[in-house]
């Protein structure tokens, strides 16, 4: 199952590559990789190299590592807080990256600074909610304290969205920070990749490699602790890797809902709730729907249409029938 | 192997809650801690369990202590069943007894063939094999009750802390995971059980520890601790021991008595029978 997903992502990754306004074949595709890859003669035109590097490449990447970060993290996160509803703008990442990607449009910085501006923010928001849980909670019950906190928390920094709007130049401005709310993959660039790249590699290899351990923690803290987890622990550093992946993505492209809250449901209904086999399951199956929805928005449409409204369109329905199919006890 | 509370004092932030409790037990032994709702079964089980610190006193192991001890190393002498519930997720029964193994796991490894294994020899041992691929969240509430008591061993503890086995249970499922949590007992595994009948204490032949109201405790074998006066002060309500005979064997059993039973104007015969009784 999880080789099949790993194959049809490989074909649905170079065949992306065809699609679009400039016409690139894929036999052209497939030279200019191997051209990169192993060397030997260029044999194919000037402009399809640029269109490869500069515009499908980085865009690609961005569709393949948003998709499976995000699907990650909410697998993540609907098994730590035992929350099948639970998805990754769960404790603020999203308002917070959103809040400091329109800050700095507000100020019209530089691409890369954006995406910094908005992954710290991310962070920071993320941190700001476990924060104040520690200092409200005086009962002990962690896991709800810290949800509560990160709807405040969130909540807080949505304001913070619309202010900005408020502030935003009518003329360009502020359409600008609403059409990256919505969701978008065309301002990637070879520039900004690694700035996406990096954090979700970092996040993603902790979360596989603790994997089966997410099965224990979804019992809930007192059972993992018996059971021999320092569950505490466990569960800090995947909520910051989880942060990572959010963060990451959301300052790359936007809001794109609904990804980590349907392909963790959809791969659970598949491999069956055991996370050794879930993680990677939505990873593949994340980065596969991500980039078929952005291959739609480039191709069907006369004007491409904002990804993160393609997800939901596509995305809320599709949520609907897994519900009435759904059996007992998985959502 | 022995287990041991000494001197323990446990309770919340700065409101002291059991204190003082001093007792062991030993291989082949099984420990039933009684008392009424609120007195501090789960606070002293949290405590042991090291999810809640201690005020005083120690908790050993063969005279190893707990506190201090990595979750990992106290899971593998303390193995801990929670009251059947049900998890967010749909795991199979084979599934869940599999992860009690996790705490003789590395950090980033999944179970092998071994760990499978072990579970299933569990599951056989406990005459539940059939269970192993039913999804858990759709099996009966003693199913589920005895898939925990497998995940629990499959841990493979020196103690096993049971809380309230048998809660929630009906009748025939009540006596069925009785039986089996007292023939753990005598298969190596000290058990740990909090009930709300008494009659368990005499079924498994068990010391009791009593926890009375006003924080009070008293500790004994069955025989001498389920006695009407001593439940009547732990419960505050009248008792009655009675007993049974089926073929040759004396089955004893203990009923709390209700204002019918003990109004003044029942017949003088039922009397001196409830006396006699209470002789015993």
């Amino acid at each position: 199952m999880i080789a099949a997903l790993a194959c049809l992502l490989g074909a649905a990754f170079l065949i992306s590559f065809t699609q679009g306004k400039y016409p690139l074949t894929l036999d052209e595709t497939l030279h200019i990789i191997s051209h990169y890859l192993f060397g030997g003669e260029a044999a194919y035109a000037h402009a399809s190299e640029t269109v490869f590097l500069r515009v499908r490449l980085p865009r690609l990447c961005a569709c393949v590592f948003v998709g499976a970060a995000l699907s990650a993290a909410g697998a993540v996160y609907q098994g730590i807080f035992r929350n099948p509803m639970a998805s990754p703008d769960l404790l603020g990442a999203s308002s917070g990256a959103s809040l400091g990607a329109c800050c700095a449009i507000l100020v019209g910085a530089p691409a890369l600074a954006m995406h910094m501006t908005a992954f710290a923010m991310g962070l920071a928001a993320v941190g700001l909610t476990f924060l104040v849980s520690r200092l409200v909670d005086r009962r002990g019950n962690q896991t709800l304290t810290l949800v509560l906190t990160g709807m405040v928390v969130s909540s807080l920094l949505n304001a913070g969205v619309s202010i900005t709007k408020t502030l935003a130049d009518t003329d360009d401005k502020l359409g600008e920070i609403t059409f990256w709310l919505m969701g978008s993959m065309t301002h990637m660039t070879l520039d900004t990749l690694p700035v996406l790249i990096l954090p979700i590699l970092l996040g993603l290899i902790p979360i596989v490699l603790l994997r089966y351990k997410l099965n224990v923690l979804s019992f809930g803290d007192d059972e993992a602790r018996t059971m021999g987890l320092n569950a505490p622990a466990l569960r800090g550093v995947l909520i910051v890797c989880s942060t990572l992946l959010t963060s990451a993505s959301v300052a790359a492209c936007g809001m794109v809902g609904w990804v980590g809250l349907l392909i963790p449901h959809l791969i659970r209904m598949i491999v069956g709730p055991d996370y050794r086999y879930l993680i990677p399951g939505s990873m593949l199956a994340g980065a596969l729907f991500l980039l078929l929805v952005d291959n739609i928005s480039r191709v069907f449409c006369q004007v491409e249409i904002s990804i993160g409204i393609l997800t939901a369109l596509i995305g809320a329905p599709f949520f609907l029938i897994l519900l009435a199919r759904g059996r007992k006890g998985w959502l | 192997m022995r287990f041991a509370l000494e001197e323990l004092t446990c309770g919340y932030r700065g409101k002291r809650v059991l204190s003082d409790i001093s007792i062991s037990v030993r291989t082949g032994d099984c420990l039933c801690v009684l008392g009424c709702n609120g007195v501090g079964k789960t606070t002293l089980f949290k405590s042991i369990l090291g999810l809640l610190p201690l005020i005083e006193g120690r908790v050993t192991v063969d005279g190893r202590e707990m506190q201090g001890l990595p979750a990992r190393e106290r899971a593998r002498l303390i193995g801990y069943v929670p009251q059947a519930h049900v998890p967010p997720f749909p795991y199979t029964v084979l599934d869940i007894v599999v992860m009690g193994r996790v705490a003789h796991q590395g950090m980033f490894a999944s179970p092998g063939k071994q760990d499978v294994e072990i579970a299933r020899q569990t599951l056989d041992s406990l005459g539940i094999l059939h269970l192993a691929d039913c999804v858990y969240t759709q099996i009966s509430g003693g199913e589920r009750q005895m898939a925990l008591i497998a995940r629990a061993l499959t841990q493979q503890p020196a103690v096993l802390l049971m809380d309230e086995p048998t809660a929630n249970l009906d009748f025939a499922n009540q006596a069925r995971v009785l039986e089996r949590v007292c023939r753990l007992t005598g298969q190596g595994v000290i058990v740990v059980m909090t009930s709300h009948s008494p009659d368990h204490a005499l079924r498994c032949d068990a010391k009791v520890l009593l926890l009375e109201r006003e924080g009070g405790h008293s500790f004994g074998t069955a025989q001498e601790m389920i006695r009407p006066e001593k439940l009547n002060r732990a419960y505050g309500v009248p008792v009655c021991i009675t007993e049974g005979r089926y073929r040759n064997h004396v089955v004893r059993g203990c009923v709390p008595l209700i204002d019918a039973d003990v109004k003044p104007d029942a017949s003088d015969n039922d009397r001196t029978d409830q006396r006699k009784e209470e002789t015993l």
